[in-house]
């Protein structure tokens, strides 16, 4: 049993109160932050991902459980030194060019910083030039688009395009998802990765980074 | 009640799989069954084919159109599919949509000024999705006036307050009923649409949330919906909400979709 049950729980509940009170106890009491982290909190995101995966757990759960995490991030984030944090690897994420719906991008970028993550949201109508761009700024490791419309579905594969011609193409998985895509289309414009819900593509972007 | 019929959609396997075999006769059926039920238009949308979406969409057209006497909503984000389609439709279509985009309201507006049809007006703008009821009141009568100075007829328009799921913001119900409420009240003759199944995304039990909005959004003056009109269950509260709220004399409606086995409790 973990030492860090009390704190799992909190946060697979929801329960933010009880969950910033176990971290700042964990703290006191000299744990080290990483296993804080690791052991306490993305454990419990995981789980949370997997359960909602598997329709056990529903999108209002998975959204307070994420807010709880934060939360608690807040206390242990300053403890950690520069760039130790980005250990699980680096994504960018957006909803394409001429597309404005976020709420699914909202929440696999939620579940990715959830499971250790590093994220840059770049919001909605981000066009190719604009994710190539800050690919590049951040080193990043993968790029994630999400498209609502079958209209703006395109826009992924100039996207990867733009990545192409900027060079980094092999330097970034690119993942993609949103309610017309399909894994189809996913390998006809030759994306690494498609995810049809947010715990799904936390489990997709751990495959690609080879992250058990 | 209008109800507009969604069940021809790509983004449905079997209608995908029947879009890309040219059955015919399996659109004719899906189209018919909904007739049967009593939707008073049959939505068209092929829009998961992309590049092949506007052919798609021009032989659905005439698909349905040979099995059905009624009218098509044509759905597609695409203006060009929309002027495509409508030229191969017969009688007064529905055109879904336009919305306050720049680029979508210019290249619709020739298309839904050029012939008589309806069109529905979705509650978006440049910047951003509506988020509270004045968002969407404000891009509604926006629309509306742009429509109408056009001399496009109000009673042709058909806003759709945009439907966001409840489980990631639980202010989208009221948002929605407000908005519905408020734009009814402003432009007396002008129809409010909205498609039901977004409100209950990401939660369990999504037919039964479905069911309870398509009342409330009723209560609120709603005048059309884009649902499956041969769910029976969905029917029953349609028709059973219609009915009380007065709109039915002698309750004739709903006891005549009872007795024909259209409406059920299961």
């Amino acid at each position: 049993m973990s030492e860090f049950k009390a704190l799992t729980d909190a946060v697979m509940k929801g329960d933010i109160q009880t969950a910033v009170a176990e971290t700042q106890s964990a703290l006191d009491a000299g744990a080290n932050v990483q296993d804080i982290l690791d052991k306490g909190l993305i454990v419990a995101m995981d789980e949370v991902g997997e359960k909602f995966s598997t329709g056990q757990m529903f999108v209002p759960q998975m959204l307070r459980s994420a807010k709880t995490m934060q939360e608690c991030m807040k206390l242990i984030k300053p403890l950690f030194q520069e760039g130790q944090l980005t250990a699980k690897g680096k994504v960018v994420i957006g909803t394409v060019r001429q597309d404005l719906h976020d709420i699914g991008k909202n929440l696999v970028a939620m579940m990715m910083e959830g499971a250790g993550f590093t994220i840059t949201d770049l919001g909605v109508d981000v066009s190719p030039k604009d994710f190539t761009q800050k690919a590049e700024e951040v080193g990043a490791d993968i790029v994630a688009m999400s498209a609502l419309l079958s209209t703006t579905m395109p826009a992924m594969r100039e996207t990867i395009k733009a990545l192409q011609d900027a060079g980094i193409r092999d330097k970034v998985k690119v993942m993609i998802g949103g309610a017309p895509v399909t894994e189809n289309f996913a390998l006809e414009i030759k994306a690494d990765a498609y995810a049809p819900d947010a715990g799904s593509a936390v489990i997709a972007a751990k495959k690609l980074l080879g992250i058990s | 009640m209008i109800i507009v019929g969604e069940k021809i959609n790509t983004s449905r396997k079997s209608i995908a799989d029947a879009v890309k075999e040219r059955d015919a006769e399996f659109i004719g059926e899906v189209a018919q069954e909904q007739a049967e039920a009593g939707a008073h238009y049959i939505d068209v949308n092929a829009g998961t084919f992309l590049e092949q979406e506007i052919d798609s969409l021009c032989w659905l057209v005439e698909v349905v159109q040979n099995e059905v006497d009624l009218p098509l909503c044509l759905d597609s984000p695409n203006p060009k599919a929309l002027s495509e389609a409508i030229k191969h439709h017969k009688g007064e279509a529905m055109i879904n949509s336009i919305s306050l985009e720049k680029d979508r309201f210019q290249a619709l507006l020739p298309v839904i000024t050029g012939q008589p049809c309806c069109v529905v007006a979705l509650c978006m703008a440049e910047a951003s999705m509506p988020n509270t009821v004045e968002e969407r009141v404000q891009v509604g009568s926006n629309l509306i006036n742009k429509l109408t100075e056009q001399g496009f007829p109000l009673e042709k328009i058909y806003v759709d307050p945009l439907v966001q799921p409840i489980s990631v913001d639980t202010r989208m119900g009221a948002a929605v009923l407000g908005a519905i409420q408020s734009i009814m009240n402003d432009f007396p003759g002008v129809n409010t649409i909205c498609g039901l199944s977004n409100i209950s995304f990401g939660l369990p039990m999504r037919s039964l949330i479905n069911r309870n909005f398509l009342s409330l959004c009723m209560k609120a003056g709603l005048s059309a919906a884009i649902l499956d009109p041969t769910d029976k269950q969905l029917m029953a509260t349609l028709l059973s909400t219609d009915m009380l709220l007065g709109r039915d004399e002698y309750c004739e409606n709903f006891i005549e979709a009872y007795q024909s086995g259209r409406i059920s409790m299961l």
